[in-house]
């Protein structure tokens, strides 16, 4: 028993497993590379590096074919952590390399949390609009908004998961119960008429029944964004009122029930913040006599809720806002009157930086030594006999 | 003698790369070197002339002299001039190069037509082995204008289809058209080449002005008006519109005081001759220019030249500096001379190894370092011609990684004196400028950056610092293929490594006496030693370099890492030193293991390096290249190659340690190895 246990940890120490999970981890990302032409760079980091096991779609079926980014960063996690509090002696000859995977193990990490915590947002802005939230560039949400009370509206959002075919939703905010008839991550919307052969459409009311909705598969590529649609019916007390088409495409469409006036809209989620920023001014430079970007910035005025903030902020490439746990990019632009501001959470931020410190100072110190050391031994040689 | 032996070599190498600099154009009566040093704006960037007839003769043609079918060669200027001044000329000049044989079908030339017939039977032979052209590939604007129709729809339909799911032919064509719209583009950006009497016709436009004017006014109140007076006025602006629309060039330069922003094209100016009532004086200048060129009166052309550089220095004095610094840079080609410099030390090298080391030794040391230093001085001349870091693009990184190596070469060459540093430095030196010199047909090598990229500090480190992350791992392959060669072909591994030591050595044994502290170490042992230091800095370089880009990905678009291809490109570099760091260590790989290691490094680098701009994804990415892509897999077979060797051939095998037990001859680590693994 004691033997095995000796076997065990001699295995998460050893150097032979650190040179395995290296070689598995440079195989990982050369292979997830290749498959961003397929799969483009957010379902890869799905499939390869957020998972165990990496499962490859062959006809349908998921088959294994590769350990994940979480196995193998985990099991190097383990391999480094273990391997240092299990030969820890201090020397300074050994100072460099301990703080080096010391930074390593700080970058793990926070890439880790990152994944864990970070979240993000595009805020679109038109010159002179004002926003206190941003959206989210994949998911969405469906927003049921009560705007009978012209002082406020009752908002109640459903996230894009929930919308199952078949699945029944009821919330006591709303006298109707919604029941998803049909739903597709990704369609074509085109108006009925230019359609000849569509089948028949599921929804009863609104714009749904003259379009036709021609589902698609779902796209990863960058440039391009999936239109989910979904039939809903409405189900009151006294059994089925309607049944509507919603889609990201379709404006939003409005419903009176029992004197009560409803807005409905399939739309991106959005991220509500205490604070409101305006776009006075966008400013896109191009080099002379050309088409290609110099620079563009937006001039944005940040209020808070309370008041306490109230001030203009400049913000341009490689030149970022952060402001209450959010930082704000210049991400892009639509004409010259609107700007994309990338909006980023990410409360592990500062680790990355920490790290390279450590990395950088431990490799120096490392390779400094090594490099005094050659000179002492080389200055002997010279000096044989 | 022996001592300034390697200074006389080095002040050589000097020598050959800076004749350029004082190079003049051939006699000729014109002040070509005039037109040259011409600035003008275009892409964003002022530049001479004399980089505009280069780059769009590199871009089309592949090379910046143009031959004609009489072996006459044009200097790109005189080109440029003809392309300018008399189109009619120009368009018989062989500078279209078509490889693709779908599209030689396409603008009808069969097979029998592309046959080079050589009268000489010398050369008939040579043909036979490809050693000389067998084929024309260059072809006239005339020769192609009969198919533009057809080349017009084929590049529509191109156009259509996704860049990444280009067929050859289709890829081909575009590139013509494009080559072709750069041409015309030319033609227009001086003077509008639809007369022949430009000047003439200027003249003529300054008597008529205010009569034609008057009519043109009359003729759109609906009143009484010189019809033909009006319609030559309207003929002309319809003209002018053209220059503007069609030209390229941005020639005109600003009033004093006034910004980049605010150069002109000639049919611009010209169009406000009309608000004005005068002809701008750069229209008039090249009109005048033209006139001299077309009628072959190089006085003419020299007066008109010297009154418009008086000019110049009047309006853009302060731009002059830089376009004739690269005008001399240029014509000093000294990344294409350093390219020379290398294979020559590489050869002066490899023959240190078989005879005479030390003069040859010496001899290519002295060269490398001359070659480094024309290399340090185009990089540097750049820098100060963009006013950027060293390493903006693609090219540029190809000029730097080949500075680097060879920087860290003439180190170790300093160090141990055994030519493995000048046969690694004198390779990877002209690999790297053998790259970079077909990079530079793509274009402007000195293009704006765009926005996202533009930022001096980050290009300053990140950049620079994964560029040379990049030149030590490729340094450290290169030592691993000379040691699997050398080791198996040769007993140069086993020999003594370091000369003065083994002499000093053989004297002290021969007189008695003893004492000696170290044992003698082998030339393996030595460069078994060197690669090892050169991975660790690889590791260095790299690991830092590629958490400085996460940093600046962080500080550009907010996150860390994000999985780019470019970014993997260079983590799977750290990863792999990482690795073979951590096989030393283990003890599990010795020097031959090491050396197969890094061997598999140059894979590794040359895929990071232009594997991932051949994806056609990501944020990084410069631009798809086909011709390229054959390259590297040929590169990365090569190094496969050369490690089943190093790695399957047994070491009683290898002529370096035939017979011998091989455990001994590796060193042992040196990292202060974690002792209980």
């Amino acid at each position: 028993m004691h033997d095995t246990g000796k076997a065990f940890v001699q295995f998460f120490v050893s150097l032979k497993l650190t040179v395995v999970l290296l070689a598995l981890s440079a195989i990982l990302v050369f292979a997830a590379t290749l498959d961003q032409t397929h799969l483009g760079i957010w379902g890869i980091q799905e499939k390869w590096f957020r998972s165990l096991v990496v499962l490859q779609d062959f006809k349908g079926v998921p088959v294994p074919i590769f350990p994940g980014g979480y196995f193998i960063g985990t099991l190097l996690l383990i391999n480094l952590i273990a391997a240092h509090i299990y030969r820890f002696t201090f020397n300074w000859k050994k100072s460099g390399i301990f703080i080096t995977h010391l930074g390593l193990i700080i970058l793990l990490v926070g890439e880790l949390l990152t994944n864990l915590w970070q979240q993000d947002f595009q805020m679109r802005l038109t010159e002179g609009e004002s926003k206190n939230y941003s959206e989210s560039p994949r998911k969405n949400e469906l927003a049921v908004i009560d705007t009978t009370d012209p002082e406020y509206d009752h908002v109640v959002a459903i996230p894009e998961a929930l919308l199952r075919p078949g699945k029944s939703l009821q919330t006591p905010k709303l006298p109707f119960r919604l029941v998803v008839r049909d739903y597709f991550p990704n369609a074509s919307l085109q108006m009925r008429s230019q359609v000849p052969n569509a089948p028949a459409s599921l929804a009863t009311t609104g714009i749904g029944p003259q379009v036709a909705v021609t589902p698609l598969p779902m796209t990863y590529k960058e440039n391009e964004t999936n239109v989910p649609a979904a039939y809903v019916e409405l189900i009151g007390p006294q059994g089925s009122i309607n049944t509507w088409l919603f889609s990201t495409a379709l404006t939003d469409q409005t419903f009176q029930f029992e004197g009560k006036t409803y807005r409905f809209v399939l739309r991106p989620e959005r991220f509500y913040t205490k604070f409101t920023v305006s776009l006075l001014k966008f400013s896109h430079d191009r080099f002379a006599g050309t088409e290609i970007d110099k620079n563009f910035s937006s001039r944005v005025r940040l209020q808070t809720d309370d008041g306490s903030t109230d001030r203009e902020v400049l913000i341009y490439m490689n030149n970022p806002l952060r402001f209450q746990g959010l930082t704000f990019y210049q991400a892009g632009y639509d004409g010259d009157k609107t700007t994309f501001l990338q909006v980023v959470k990410n409360p592990s931020w500062l680790l990355p930086y920490v790290a390279c410190a450590m990395i950088f100072a431990g490799l120096v110190i490392q390779f400094g030594l090594s490099l005094v050391g050659f000179a002492k031994k080389r200055s002997n040689q010279l000096a044989v006999a | 003698m022996k001592k300034l032996f390697p200074w006389i070599v080095f002040l050589a190498g000097l020598a050959f790369v800076a004749s350029g600099l004082f190079q003049r154009h051939e006699k000729s009566e014109f002040d070509l070197d005039g037109f040259a040093h011409i600035p003008i704006l275009v892409n964003g960037r002022i530049k001479p002339l004399d980089t505009v007839a280069r780059v769009t003769l590199l871009g089309s043609q592949d090379r910046q002299t143009v031959y004609l079918a009489d072996k006459t060669q044009i200097h790109p200027v005189e080109w440029l001039l003809d392309v300018a001044f008399r189109p009619e000329k120009a368009d018989t000049y062989p500078t279209f190069k078509i490889d693709n044989p779908e599209l030689l079908t396409l603008i009808g030339k069969t097979e029998d037509q592309l046959k080079i017939k050589y009268d000489n039977p010398v050369l008939q032979t040579l043909a036979v082995f490809d050693f000389v052209p067998t084929r024309y590939r260059r072809f006239s604007y005339n020769e192609i204008s009969g198919a533009l129709p057809e080349l017009e729809r084929q590049s529509q339909l191109a156009q259509s289809v996704d860049s990444k799911l280009r067929t050859p032919f289709q890829r081909a064509v575009l590139a013509l058209e494009s080559n072709l719209i750069a041409y015309q583009q030319l033609k227009y950006s001086f003077v509008s080449p639809d007369t022949n009497d430009f000047m003439g016709e200027l003249r003529e436009l300054q008597a008529n002005l205010p009569k034609g004017i008057e009519a043109v006014r009359l003729k759109q109140a609906g009143q009484p008006h010189d019809e033909a007076a009006a319609q030559v006025m309207i003929d002309t602006v319809r003209r002018f519109d053209a220059m503007t629309r069609f030209a390229s060039l941005f020639v005109v330069p600003p009033a004093n005081g006034g910004t980049i922003a605010d150069w002109r094209k000639v049919g611009q100016v010209l169009l406000d001759t009309f608000k004005n009532g005068e002809i701008n004086p750069s229209a008039n200048a090249f009109a005048t220019m033209a006139f001299a060129w077309r009628t072959q009166q190089p006085e003419l052309f020299n007066q008109a030249m010297q009154r418009y550089h008086d000019f110049l220095m009047g309006a853009v004095n302060k731009q002059l500096d830089k376009t004739n610094g690269e005008v001399r840079f240029n014509q000093a080609e000294p990344f294409y001379k350093g390219m020379l410099l290398y294979a020559v030390v590489f050869a002066l090298g490899i023959a240190s190894w078989l005879r005479w080391p030390d003069f040859f030794g010496r001899a290519a040391y002295a060269l490398m370092i001359a070659a480094f230093v024309a290399a340090t001085a185009g990089i540097v001349t750049r820098m100060w011609l963009e006013g950027r870091p060293p390493v903006t693009n693609l090219y540029s990184s190809a000029l730097f990684v080949g500075w680097g190596a060879v920087g860290l070469c003439i180190l170790l060459e300093a160090i141990y004196r055994n030519s493995i540093g000048v046969v690694a430095g004198g390779s990877i030196g002209f690999c790297t400028l053998l790259i970079a010199h077909h990079l530079s047909f793509g274009g402007d090598t000195m293009e704006m950056m765009r926005a996202v990229l533009d930022s001096n500090f980050w290009l300053a480190t990140h950049v620079v610092v994964v560029t040379i992350g990049y030149a030590s791992t490729f340094l450290a392959g290169f030592l691993g293929i000379i040691y699997i060669l050398l080791g198996i072909g040769t007993k140069w591994l086993n020999q003594s490594f370091d000369r003065r030591l083994a002499a000093k050595q053989e004297l002290a044994i021969r007189e008695g006496r003893s004492g000696l502290r170290a044992k003698l170490e082998t030339n393996g042992e030595a460069l078994t030693r060197m690669t090892y230091g050169i991975i660790c800095f690889a590791t260095l370089f790299s690991l830092v370099g590629t958490i400085l880009g996460g940093i600046w990905a962080d500080q550009s678009w907010g996150r860390f890492w994000g999985w780019d291809p470019k970014e993997n490109g260079a983590l799977i570099i750290v990863i792999w030193n990482a690795l073979i760091l951590h096989a030393r260590w283990g003890g599990l790989v010795k020097s031959r293991g090491l050396m197969c290691l890094a061997v598999f490094g140059n894979v590794v680098t040359s895929w990071s390096w232009f594997g991932t701009n051949m994806l056609g994804i990501g944020l990084h990415s410069y631009g798809f290249m086909d011709a390229a892509f054959k390259w590297l897999v040929g590169f990365m077979i090569v190094q496969a190659a050369i490690i089943l060797i190093g790695a399957l051939t047994p070491l009683e095998r290898w002529r370096s340690f035939g017979g011998r037990a091989p455990a001994t001859r590796a060193t042992k680590p040196r990292q202060p190895a974690p002792t209980r693994v």
